[in-house]
């Protein structure tokens, strides 16, 4: 075989251009399969970033809501009602506490309606022909008891005039905000031709102003009163389960990560044990959901919808993450410090826990934190625990009905008045993402600043 | 004001043995003996024997305590006037007699026998109350005397303690087992529930899904698996169309291309993908992917549903994206430089080693990978129960609204525990089936990983 090998300074022979053409063609294909790794990279970024300006894009609005500002008159002929029950005048707690009931009761069947009404119409400009219904649209429906509570708290406003702040209705701020077409058909309107008007002359005279929605913050969830809903209950319902999560699962986790690590002799058992927790790692959560509502609820007898079984059903879903970064963490210290310190006469429990353990807590930390970050988002579970019926108070024990954030994000996005509801779901998922942040942003720092320590 | 006096009465306890405990052993060691223990394990150890039978007591308490003082209120009630009581009247009494007790007093008036027996009761609960607290701290303290009394030079309290410590790991270590024990009997005992009243082969093998969920135990109604099947493995197909190519890519591109300041910001980034709730896919997928799919299929002249198996698959593939591209990258790590090397050494460019090399040798593991990958696709909720429109109808068209195992499970259950009928129990055998193919995919899965790890090891 003879090599053509062309002598230098001559021409290029024709397999050197044949290389060079297939080099060509190589460096072409190089440099798309380059492109096309860029072009996943960007896409995968792209998802990130549309899914956040998404979510702020309809979230951010829902953060400013319409206020009414109105001037309530406590008319003595609407509220006829007695001076409140004073404890000194019963015998027994038993006994104040069920008169102030019934005068609370008494409060409470009054015609509030017309109070509001009445502010109403005196804010509206001279006159304007509205009928009592359609004026009543424009504020929300929890205006009277937001008054009413404001009596109950001083009785002593009867007959005097007040200025309070009550929310504009949900279907006023799609109008005001241009949720709703303003072009659509009066069929189409959610409100009146008349009260559009007025609510359109409340904004141009300022009795209609927009605030910071704090309502989304400070309010339970409301059915009646769609502008007053808030995350509240569900922030304390997720605050208890993590709360639950953190007591329970940090310990048995890291204590069960311990001896499978250090102390378990290799065995049969030990290696099942290990295969049944990776794969406990990857089990569905709703399967979580179906373990809890079966033996937590349906043979326990735990409360229904109570953050102590959600909590529960969270902590063994955490369990298997723990155990792993945990394990992990341990098998990363170096050996050098358990012989040395087994070699100055330590037990192996004495070196577990006062030389490889502490090395580890940075990591066990954020495995921790993420792990807790992760339940806080989870939903499936909880809907299969009866988490998902509508609670509108605030848990004060973990036994009480409560929801949590991402349930009551699965809530709100399946509300009819989507107009409103939209937005308002998005701010809910704000809320839990802001959340997951400062928990994520909270294990990095510590992680960050334990490891230069260490 | 109870338990704060008995969470009192354990911190005292607690802290008087551990202190004995420590004091009787420096006190030995200060005679110049040489003690086996260091001072913390004796008092560890007299901590412990003093904890261990009050808590016995107490807690023996907090279980049965209750029942008792239920009866003995039961027969302070005169006899008689027990017999007219219905159950819900019955109610009404203790709760009065209950609230007389505790001071808050009663609405109306008060019966001779109610006052009677709440002074009984006052008295019994305080004396009970006292009797328990009193029995556990004799008990503790006796036990603590005791402890203390055992402590000697040569008394190997450390020992003793580590056996505890390694007990309460073990118990600790159980709890994993115990779940999964836990997640296999209460499914498979339901679903046997379940098979009771549908026979298997109807569930496994029928093609209509039709639950009556108003027709109680005569009209269950129709429950074929293969309708939900088909929509999950639609879904979970569509799902990895999208993962495997982006995240497979994106893998190869940052582990063997970006520059190292790129390749720190996009990996976390991608990443952040991972951390999102699902309901948060979810929602993106209902209001934002499926009307733009919508639309961008009226543009072309395809008739895609808003809420379709293709919406769901998307968000979904999306949100696999991060597991799909960081599992490949480690395992596209542990393949020898020295495989590279070689390549590169024989004239390939860059592009020609990663297909040719790189991926062949670390096919096993990415294939591992992927099904991984897929086994978290057919068990995700929040997505398609949000955007695949929920229509468990048999066909094959992704742009029409289909079904899922798990979006069945969360329709057949949610806030129903009277696990009675086939209606909600139908849900444990849907558990059963995903847990037994997701169970399937990580063993078969995590044992690819392995062979492939040991292969380069």
């Amino acid at each position: 075989m003879t090599d053509a090998v062309s002598p230098s300074g001559t021409a290029p022979s024709a397999r050197t251009l044949a290389i060079r053409a297939s080099l060509r063609r190589r460096h072409l294909v190089e440099g798309l399969f380059r492109a096309l790794g860029l072009a996943a990279i960007i896409l995968a970024l792209g998802f990130v970033t549309l899914l956040f300006a998404d979510v702020l894009r309809k979230g951010v609005p829902a953060f400013m809501q319409s206020n009414l500002h109105l001037t309530v008159t406590f008319d003595p002929e609407v509220i006829d009602v007695g001076p409140a029950p004073a404890r000194n005048t019963f015998t027994s707690e038993a006994e104040y506490s069920a008169a102030s009931l019934k005068w609370q009761r008494d409060v409470a069947l009054l015609n509030w309606n017309k109070i509001v009404e009445t502010a109403l119409r005196e804010a509206a400009p001279a006159g304007t022909e509205i009928d009592t219904r359609q004026l009543l649209t424009v504020a929300e429906t929890n205006a009277r008891h937001q008054i009413r509570e404001a009596f109950v708290a001083d009785p002593s406003l009867l007959g005097r005039s007040v200025e309070i702040d009550v929310l504009a209705s949900a279907n006023a701020d799609n109008w005001i905000k241009g949720n709703i077409d303003r072009a659509l058909g009066d069929a189409q309107q959610q409100l009146s031709p008349a009260a559009r008007a007025l609510i359109d002359g409340f904004v141009a005279d300022g009795t209609i102003t927009t605030g910071f929605a704090w309502a989304v913050l400070t309010n339970t969830d409301s059915r009646a009163a769609p502008a007053a809903a808030g995350l509240l209950g569900a922030f304390f319902g997720s605050l208890w389960m993590m709360l639950i999560v953190i007591v329970l699962a940090v310990p048995i986790g890291v204590a069960s990560a311990i001896y499978l690590e250090e102390f378990a002799p290799k065995s049969r058992l030990t290696d099942f044990i290990e295969v049944n927790i990776n794969n406990l790692a990857a089990v569905p959560s709703i399967v979580f959901g179906l373990l809890g509502a079966a033996v937590f609820i349906n043979y326990l007898h735990l409360p229904i919808s109570a953050p102590i079984v959600g909590g529960l059903v969270l902590t063994l879903m955490t369990l298997p993450t723990i155990i792993i970064a945990t394990r992990g963490a341990l098998l990363g210290v170096s050996p050098a410090l358990r012989q040395a310190a087994l070699g100055m006469g330590a037990s192996k429990t004495q070196m577990v826990f006062h030389h490889v353990l502490p090395v580890t807590f940075p990591s066990i930390l954020t495995a921790t934190i993420l792990g807790v970050a992760h339940a806080l988002g989870e939903t499936a579970p909880l809907l299969l625990i009866g988490m998902k019926a509508f609670v509108a108070s605030v848990p004060v024990s973990p036994l009480d009905q409560a929801t949590a954030l991402p349930v009551q994000i699965y809530l709100w996005q399946g509300n009819e008045n989507r107009n409103f509801f939209e937005p308002r779901t998005a701010a809910a998922i704000m809320v839990l993402l802001a959340f997951m942040i400062v928990l994520n942003g909270i294990a990095i720092y510590l992680r960050s600043r334990l490891e230069k320590r260490a | 004001m109870n338990s704060l006096v008995v969470a009192a009465l354990l911190l005292v306890l607690l802290g008087v043995a551990y202190s004995s405990g420590w004091s009787r052993s420096r006190a030995l060691a200060g005679g110049g003996v040489k003690v086996h223990s260091r001072p913390q394990y004796h008092a560890s150890y007299v901590a412990i024997w003093a904890m261990v039978p009050a808590l016995l007591i107490l807690g023996l308490w907090a279980f049965f305590g209750t029942g008792l003082t239920y009866n003995y209120l039961l027969a302070q009630i005169p006899p008689d006037t027990l017999s007219t009581l219905d159950p819900a009247a019955l109610l009404l009494t203790v709760r009065r007699i209950e609230a007389l007790a505790s001071g808050y007093g009663a609405a109306g008036t008060v019966q001779a026998f109610e006052q009677a027996a709440a002074e009984a009761l006052r008295t019994f609960q305080f004396m009970t109350f006292a009797g328990v607290v009193g029995l556990a701290a004799i008990a503790g303290f006796g036990a603590l005397a005791y402890a203390r009394s055992r402590i000697t030079a040569r008394q190997r309290a450390r020992n003793a303690v580590e056996r505890v410590i390694g007990i309460v790991l073990i118990a600790c270590s159980a709890v994993a087992i115990l779940t999964t024990l836990g997640i296999v009997v209460s499914l498979a005992t339901e679903a046997f529930r379940f098979f009771t009243f549908i026979h298997p082969f109807d569930f496994f093998f029928g093609t209509v899904w039709a639950p009556d969920n108003a027709g109680g135990i005569e009209h269950p109604g129709k429950y074929g698996l293969i309708p939900l099947l088909v929509g999950t493995l639609m879904i979970t197909a569509i799902a990895m169309l999208v993962a495997v190519p982006v995240g497979l890519m994106a893998a190869i591109y940052l582990s063997q291309y970006a520059p190292r300041q790129l390749r720190a910001v996009a990996k976390p980034a991608i990443e952040i993908l991972a951390g999102i709730p699902t309901i948060v896919f979810g929602f993106f997928a209902l209001v934002t992917v499926g009307p733009f799919l919508r639309d961008a299929g009226n543009a072309v002249g395809l008739s895609i549903n808003a809420t379709s198996a293709l919406t769901a698959g998307v968000v979904m593939g999306i949100m696999i994206i991060p597991f799909v591209s960081s599992l490949s990258d480690d395992i596209l790590n542990q393949v020898p430089r020295s495989l590279r090397d070689g390549a590169y050494g024989l004239g390939a460019t860059q592009s020609e080693t990663i297909r040719n090399v790189l991926l062949p040798a670390a096919l096993p593991g990415i294939v591992g990978a992927f099904l991984l990958a897929v086994s978290r696709a057919i068990g995700e909720t929040m997505i398609v129960v949000l955007a695949a429109g929920n229509s468990p109808v048999l066909r094959g068209n992704p742009f029409e609204p289909v079904a899922t195992i798990t979006v069945s499970i969360v329709n057949q259950l949610t806030g129903d525990t009277d696990f009675a009928g086939p209606q909600s129990l139908v849900g444990f055998a849907l558990g059963l089936t995903l847990f037994v193919i997701t169970l399937g995919l990580n063993i078969f899965a995590l044992y690819i990983v392995r062979r492939f790890r040991e292969q380069y090891e």
